[in-house]
């Protein structure tokens, strides 16, 4: 116990190389969960447990940035909204064609391709699916003429890669293949040499032509997805979620959730250890027994009873383990306030006749903050971890994306199994470094409060 | 020193109650509900194997009022017709449970078949103690020996790995490298087994090798995130007592750095580490509950894990129960060792 002003503790904690990787550490972490509230739009977060707002994106791809260090480039998952629109009018034939045009550079085919559109209409337009290759060939894909209607009506429908007509019209263009191709998936054949099955890289236009007479029609919304097995910069899981997105969210909350247990039950522990300390006598007994109890709980069994049978909100479960953070730091606030309350100036206060409350709150608090922020920083890696581990084992709250829950997630679908390394690590590296940070921090505060640490 | 002995197992014992009673508070109502399902269960069995009750009834309504009627006799005949919460029956389950009476357990079988819930906790418990003691002990051993090696060389590069490994591993959560330890030695590179549970009944003599076998995993597992934290601590202990007059006087007549490190200094830090030892051993038990669910180790946590996802109320209550013992007891041990070693604690509670 050193009574060591403020500006002391800051000026040594910032000499220390370890305080200062903390706070760089938990600066990062704080500039990244804000990036994240602000930018990602909160429909994320809470649509992560709907598949339904995850169905265009691919199941289980690997992050992108793996193609960096392959010399066989795994095909990137592509969603392209954004087509080339052009209308030609020859006599009372109105054509509207929508390209998509994109570059094609992997050493795979893709896992398949799926376009899907919402059409507005009158009468009974002709849709028709293309593809022009980078070798110059043509293929019609599809064609249908959409469900007639006398009034203008808008019809949504989606064609897939599966489609039996597809694979028609290219039995259709088989001459143009050296090779059979009737046991083949359509997209291995769209995307093959001609020579051999082989993928063929360059430029693909997608083309969809709606013709109809007399009538103007559009496609009002048109997206063509090309299926692959990569996707975004941190992959994705079994249910087609984008991990980035669940990795982000997970930062502002397990900050939350560490440093809300950490703080509040650090001021629960002191004010409970330095009443009963101050108080002494009677009062001190009863609260140390009632204390030696909470302490000889164990913990996790009765976390885990607790998020049966009351409830797994993550609310009650940043109260629950408040119950089980206070107990050791009021064992040290006491110890420290019977040392205070030794002091000379303490005793002359009481001789003076101030109330308890002020004593408290005046004169002995304020020597054990210090410990206090100590604590605060190293109790929040126990929050978190404790958190990720109730959470693992599918205890936690299903609807808040925390990074237990994505380890959780993984676990179920057996992507240790499956070799899904982008689904395990990066949640448990994100924990670990949150974890560092408050870490490095404590111990660089704790070095300062008590020096001996420091031989 | 016996008044002080006396009060802390009033204190473990008060402490097992209150335990107990929360755990019973917890799941009382679900537990009432599973026990009358069962009366109803037993009672209509019982009807199915006696054909000639069976065909003595002439409507469906006065086979229905039959079992309600007997139903009802036998519910008042357990006392389950006075509410959950009532103090006869806490008294009475309490009173059960704390003679290792957990009753049977309403899915979860032991791997000989028996549903008897000691029977059942009683298989399980040797294969936790056996993992996790091994793995304490191992830790203790080579923390001690690090923390000794870094404690003697303060600074140097040894001293510096000690301390960062010893952060770092405390962050990262067992469970998740134990994931990584799976997907890189059970899947990548196929060493070990994924699953920690022996695939041959347990009475077969090989039992015991697949047993050894599968334990490899989770065993190097826990020791590698567990033994830094250890040496850290015992070097920090150590660099205290190293700086004590004492030592300063055996360098100065010129006893080898090495001996005083090992035999001098390691003993006088000997009461913390002892201490800590009994704590971490039953600390080790509380905290399987994570790491045995993710190797599928066959023991208490996997238990424990199991009857909380398919609410089994009776095992719940006698792991919880036993779990709760041994935590209470390592801290009785501890709180006895911190005590004799350091006779200024007794003093002070006296």
């Amino acid at each position: 116990m050193s009574s060591i002003s403020p500006q002391d503790i800051k000026k040594e904690f910032f000499k220390s190389k370890m305080g200062i990787a903390g706070i760089t550490i938990l600066t990062i972490l704080i500039l990244i969960s804000l990036i994240t509230v602000i930018i990602i739009p909160i429909e994320t977060f809470q649509e992560w447990n709907n598949p339904g707002s995850w169905i265009t994106y691919p199941k289980a791809a690997i992050p992108i940035w793996i193609n960096l260090f392959l010399f066989e480039k795994i095909p990137e998952h592509k969603i392209l909204t954004d087509p080339n629109i052009e209308n030609i009018s020859n006599d009372e034939i109105n054509l509207s064609s929508y390209q998509f045009s994109f570059n094609f550079e992997y050493d795979q085919f893709p896992n398949d391709f799926i376009y899907s559109y919402s059409s507005e209409y009158i009468n009974s337009p002709l849709l028709e699916m293309s593809v022009i290759r980078p070798d110059g060939i043509k293929m019609k894909l599809f064609s249908t003429s959409l469900p007639h209607s006398d009034v203008v009506t808008i019809h949504q429908d989606r064609i897939f890669s599966t489609d039996a007509m597809i694979k028609k019209e290219l039995i259709i263009n088989s001459e143009e293949f050296r090779f059979e191709i009737d046991n083949l998936s359509t997209e291995d054949v769209i995307f093959s040499k001609v020579e051999f099955n082989e993928p063929l890289k360059g430029n693909y236009i997608f083309l969809i032509d709606l013709y109809e007479i007399n009538e103007k029609s559009k496609i009002t919304e048109s997206n063509l997805i090309i299926g692959g097995k990569a996707f975004g910069i941190m992959g994705t899981d079994e249910l087609r979620r984008d991990l980035a997105i669940g990795l982000l969210w997970g930062t502002p909350l397990a900050l939350f959730i560490g440093l809300v247990v950490s703080i509040s039950s650090v001021t629960m522990g002191l004010i409970y250890g330095v009443y009963a300390g101050f108080k002494g006598k009677k009062t001190d007994e009863t609260l140390m027994r009632f204390n030696d109890v909470i302490y000889a709980l164990p913990a996790l069994p009765f976390l885990i009873i607790l998020s049966v049978t009351i409830s797994n909100s993550i609310f009650v479960m940043i109260g629950f383990l408040m119950i089980f953070g206070w107990v050791g730091i009021a064992k040290v606030a006491r110890s420290m306030s019977l040392q205070i309350k030794t002091r000379g100036y303490v005793e002359a206060a009481t001789m003076m006749g101030q109330k308890d409350s002020k004593m408290i709150l005046k004169h002995i608090l304020p020597q054990l903050l210090p410990y206090a922020f100590a604590s605060v920083a190293i109790s929040v890696p126990a929050a978190i971890t404790t958190e990720a581990g109730l959470s693992f084992l599918g205890l936690g709250d299903p609807s808040f994306p925390t990074w237990g829950q994505i380890l959780h997630d993984a676990n179920t679908f057996g992507a240790t199994a499956r070799g899904l390394w982008w689904w395990i690590v990066p949640p448990g590296i994100m924990i670990a470094i949150t974890g560092l940070a408050f870490v490095f921090i404590g111990n660089a505060l704790d070095a300062i409060i008590n020096p001996k640490l420091k031989r | 020193m016996k008044k002080y002995i006396a009060k802390r197992a009033a204190t473990m014992f008060g402490v097992l109650l209150i335990t107990l009673l929360i755990t019973i508070m917890l799941v009382g109502s679900n537990m009432d509900t599973i026990l009358k399902q069962g009366v109803v269960f037993q009672v209509r069995s019982e009807i199915t194997e006696n054909p000639e009750i069976a065909q003595s009834f002439s409507s469906v309504q006065e086979f229905e009022g039959y079992i309600q009627d007997r139903t009802d006799e036998r519910i008042k005949n357990l006392g389950l017709d006075e509410p959950w919460y009532s103090p006869q029956r806490i008294g009475l389950t309490m009173y059960k449970i704390i003679l290792l009476d957990f009753g049977q357990a309403t899915f979860l079988t032991s791997d000989l078949g028996s549903s008897d819930v000691k029977e059942i906790i009683f298989e399980k418990l040797p294969r936790t103690i056996l993992l996790f003691t091994t793995a304490t002990i191992l830790i203790s051993i080579i923390g001690i020996f690090v923390g000794a090696l870094s404690a003697s060389k303060i600074g140097s590069t040894i001293d510096r790995i000690t301390s960062s490994f010893a952060i770092i591993s405390s962050s990262f959560p067992v469970w998740w490298i134990g994931m990584l330890m799976i997907f890189l030695f059970a899947f990548t590179y196929q060493i070990f087994p994924a699953r920690a549970t022996p695939d041959i009944p347990a009475s077969s003599p090989e039992y015991l090798g697949a047993l050894l076998y599968h334990m490899t995993l989770p065993l190097i597992t826990i020791v590698m995130i567990g033994f830094g934290s250890w040496a850290y601590l015992v070097r920090n202990f150590m660099v205290g007592i190293m700086q004590e007059d004492f030592i300063i006087a055996k360098k100065a007549i010129g006893i080898k750095q090495s001996k005083i490190t090992y035999t001098h200094a390691l003993k006088n830090a000997a009461p913390p580490i002892i201490t800590i030892l009994a704590l971490s051993l039953s600390g080790s038990l509380g905290g399987a509950i994570i790491t045995e669910a993710v190797f599928d180790w066959p023991g208490m946590g996997r238990l424990y894990f199991e009857a909380i996802t398919v609410m089994d109320l009776p095992v719940i209550i006698g792991a919880t129960y036993i779990l709760t013992v041994f935590f209470l007891v390592s801290i009785f041990i501890a709180d006895l060792l911190y005590g004799y070693f350091d006779p200024r604690i007794r003093t002070n509670t006296e």
